[in-house]
């Protein structure tokens, strides 16, 4: 009985740390931040990227190349930590964990709706901050996405400095009747079986915090 | 010299034969255009599925000027060769043909120059279509699709190339095409001296040409080490490594960088010594021709 009441105790306070940090969160309206977007994907021979990145309340985020094409990943909304917590939850303590070199409380997160695209997510959070600093959200359809954020400037807010974005990807492979490529006759390297997994790394240098984002921007 | 390339000129843009290249160019580029200009992101999406399940692809934007150009490119240059054996299949067995070659080598010139001029003629000529082919599928598509960066799909990665870093690159594949459409108009020139007749050097050249690209793009071991290093149709490829360019360690594309330059440079050098070996042979066979028409 002793155990029990401990259980819930602790998943109050979790509650409790989770509607703080979001309570932090809810501070910025919409953002406009510029930054540096860099692709690692086993496939994709990609040049780094200045890009913009939009966000306005309840869930809007979009990544903008304004000079080029960039290829933004699917489930990148999920780098807005507004967008893993919206909706209704259940909310589970799992514990301490350790993340970026120090000891974190860990959260999970069960969608009540039956629907939801989103299975469970977790997330590695600091107490004394009320920051989260590393969220990882299984989905029904596009499997695991993991967002680990950095802090620096902009910790008022709770934006993070640096962002990155670890998801899932599929092989890739086009016959080469298709492609006519050019073998340059070179011993042939072998395509790096990797794990299956691709990240995109966002670093920002500024934010324009609350002064409005119009909507046709995320069109 | 000069005023003999005049008049080799001359005579190769006075047949109405010469413009049906140009004519077929025009329309093979214009159907091309007219297809990705309306059903461009279908393309698009047959090549680049798997990447789209991971990936927003902004189709409208990918499917650029210099996109469109690139797909040209890799369609027309495997039927380019065809058409420059048209005129260079013609240079000596057209002259036999008619009956003039005995009173052309009756002029004050050297069978070496004569042969020379002839060949710098087709060589011309063939510039002359690969401006045209520029100005067509490079400039038109700039023109009608815009311009953004360049993305390629090869078969295991995909080039992603910043549009500041594009057209040296379609300058040194217009140059290095140059040199491999010139190969093939060695070859025709070639077998043009050994006929009476401008279609057997023609369709003789066609014939081969589309033999060795066969052979080319087979995937048969016993031939990928042995044989194919040596066939021009192997290096006439090799203006598409200047579109493949070199990441760092961090997996960043390199601007201004090619993935394997000495690759392409050997390639150049194995499409030049056939050039050379091509015209030599032509050269020394029409100096022992016992010309009779």
């Amino acid at each position: 009985m002793v155990l029990s009441l401990m259980s819930r105790v602790r998943a109050q306070s979790a509650t409790d740390l989770l509607q703080k940090i979001r309570a932090r969160l809810d501070q910025v309206n919409d953002y406009q931040a510029a930054g540096i977007m860099r692709t690692n994907v086993s496939f994709l021979k990609e040049p780094e990227a200045s890009v913009t990145v939009y966000f306005k309340k309840p869930d809007k985020l979009k990544i903008r190349n304004d000079k080029g094409i960039s290829f933004v990943p699917k489930g990148a909304v999920t780098i807005s930590l507004n967008n893993l917590l919206k909706g209704n939850y259940t909310v589970l303590d799992a514990g301490t964990d350790t993340t970026q070199g120090q000891k974190v409380r860990l959260i999970k997160l069960l969608p009540q709706d039956e629907n939801a695209d989103m299975v469970l997510s977790t997330f590695w959070v600091d107490e004394k901050r009320l920051l989260i600093l590393r969220a990882r959200t299984t989905t029904r359809d596009n499997g695991t996405y993991e967002v680990e954020l950095y802090y620096g400037k902009y910790i008022a807010y709770a934006l993070p400095d640096k962002v990155l974005f670890t998801f899932n990807v599929k092989n890739y492979k086009l016959p080469k009747g298709i492609t006519f490529d050019y073998d340059d006759g070179s011993p042939k390297k072998k395509q790096p079986a990797g794990d299956g997994r691709g990240s995109v790394e966002l670093t920002y240098s500024s934010y324009i915090i609350n002064k409005g984002v119009p909507d046709s921007v995320f069109q | 010299m000069w005023k003999l390339l005049q008049i080799e000129l001359f005579k190769i843009f006075k047949r109405p034969r010469t413009y049906i290249p140009f004519g077929a160019i025009a329309a093979i580029i214009l159907i091309i255009q007219l297809g990705l200009k309306f059903d461009g992101q279908s393309y698009l999406e047959m090549g680049m599925s798997s990447v789209a399940d991971t990936f927003n692809i902004p189709y409208p934007l990918v499917m650029n000027g210099y996109l469109v150009a690139f797909v040209i490119l890799n369609t027309l240059l495997i039927q380019i060769p065809l058409l420059v054996a048209l005129v260079a299949g013609d240079m000596v067995a057209g002259e036999a043909n008619m009956g003039t070659l005995r009173l052309l080598v009756t002029r004050p010139v050297s069978r070496t120059q004569l042969m020379l001029v002839k060949y710098g003629a087709s060589v011309i000529y063939t510039i002359l279509l690969l401006i045209w082919m520029a100005l067509l599928a490079l400039f038109l598509s700039m023109w009608i699709f815009g311009t953004n960066d360049l993305i390629i799909a090869r078969d295991t990665v995909i080039e992603h190339i910043r549009k500041t870093d594009v057209m040296w690159r379609y300058i040194a594949a217009f140059g290095y095409a140059m040199v491999a459409l010139s190969t093939v108009a060695a070859l025709a020139f070639l077998l043009s001296v050994f006929a009476e007749n401008s279609i057997g050097p023609i369709v003789a050249t066609i014939s081969i040409v589309v033999v060795l690209t066969i052979l080319s793009e087979m995937r048969i071991p016993l031939y990928d080490n042995t044989v194919k290093p040596w066939l021009f149709t192997s290096h006439m490829l090799a203006w598409k490594g200047f579109f493949y360019s070199q990441s760092n360690g961090q997996g960043d594309t390199i601007a201004g960088s090619i993935e394997n330059l000495p690759s392409i440079l050997r390639s150049l050098s194995i499409l030049l010594a056939y050039i050379a070996a091509f015209v030599t042979a032509a050269i020394w066979a029409f100096q022992k021709k016992d010309i009779l028409s």
